[in-house]
């Protein structure tokens, strides 16, 4: 088992995700982590709200690493992303990519980032002091 | 036939649920839906884009739905 896809509604755990995908022939592990950020576009953000809807979220992403594996030299790929209501500074998504050599971990988490935020069924609602918005709905 | 149909993020405040049903004919297409939908709810029409997934999978508006499938509507995604 080299891939490892998780949603969860309580906090993610930076450590456990490098543990999983550390392995003996691993030569480099390459990490993406996301952050609640306290603004958009100058206006100030209180917290945010994800949405995904989990069956097709889960086997999106696992389409997403099984792509990498087959497009890269890597050895493991974690992808676990979190659901409901996150505060500033807190991490909606990790992505691990372990792989005997940078390069390919590198471009393989690049690739998963990208892709993850184009087509996997989850939702974001940046919720402000006045109102809130569901990111990317409107042109 | 009826069909359930899922709605996730902005979708689900436009139908002001998170299921509607509709009733669609037999052999009916994704493009089918669509138009009906957007007849019964214009917001749909404002949005950026949005899809349609037919048992888990993105589906094509050409596609036939059938009656036992899952629908769900898919408003632009904005994990990450």
């Amino acid at each position: 088992m080299n891939v490892q896809i998780k949603l969860s509604v309580s906090t993610l755990h930076l450590q456990d995700c490098v543990d999983w995908v550390m392995a003996p022939e691993t030569g480099g592990i390459d990490v993406f982590v996301g952050t609640v950020r306290n603004a958009t576009r100058g206006r100030a953000v209180i917290r945010l709200e994800f949405e995904a809807y989990e069956k097709m979220a889960v086997s999106e992403m696992e389409k997403i690493a099984q792509q990498a594996l087959a497009k890269w030299p890597v050895q493991k790929i974690l992808i676990h992303h979190r659901t409901g209501g996150l505060q500033i500074g807190e991490i909606p998504v990790i992505i691990a990519v372990a792989a005997a050599h940078r390069d390919a971990a590198f471009d393989a988490c690049r690739y998963i980032i990208d892709t993850l935020k184009q087509t996997v069924p989850i939702w974001k609602k940046e919720i402000f002091e006045d109102g809130e918005v569901w990111v990317a709905a409107h042109p | 036939m009826k069909i359930n149909i899922l709605a996730f993020g902005i979708a689900k405040d436009i139908f002001g649920a998170s299921t509607v049903d509709v009733e669609l004919v037999n052999d009916a297409t994704v493009s089918n839906l669509k138009y009906l939908l957007e007849k019964q709810h214009p917001r749909l029409k404002k949005l950026a884009t949005y899809m349609v997934a037919v048992n888990n999978e993105y589906a094509l508006d050409g596609d036939t739905i059938h009656e036992r499938d899952e629908i769900a509507i898919i408003p632009p995604v904005s994990g990450g």
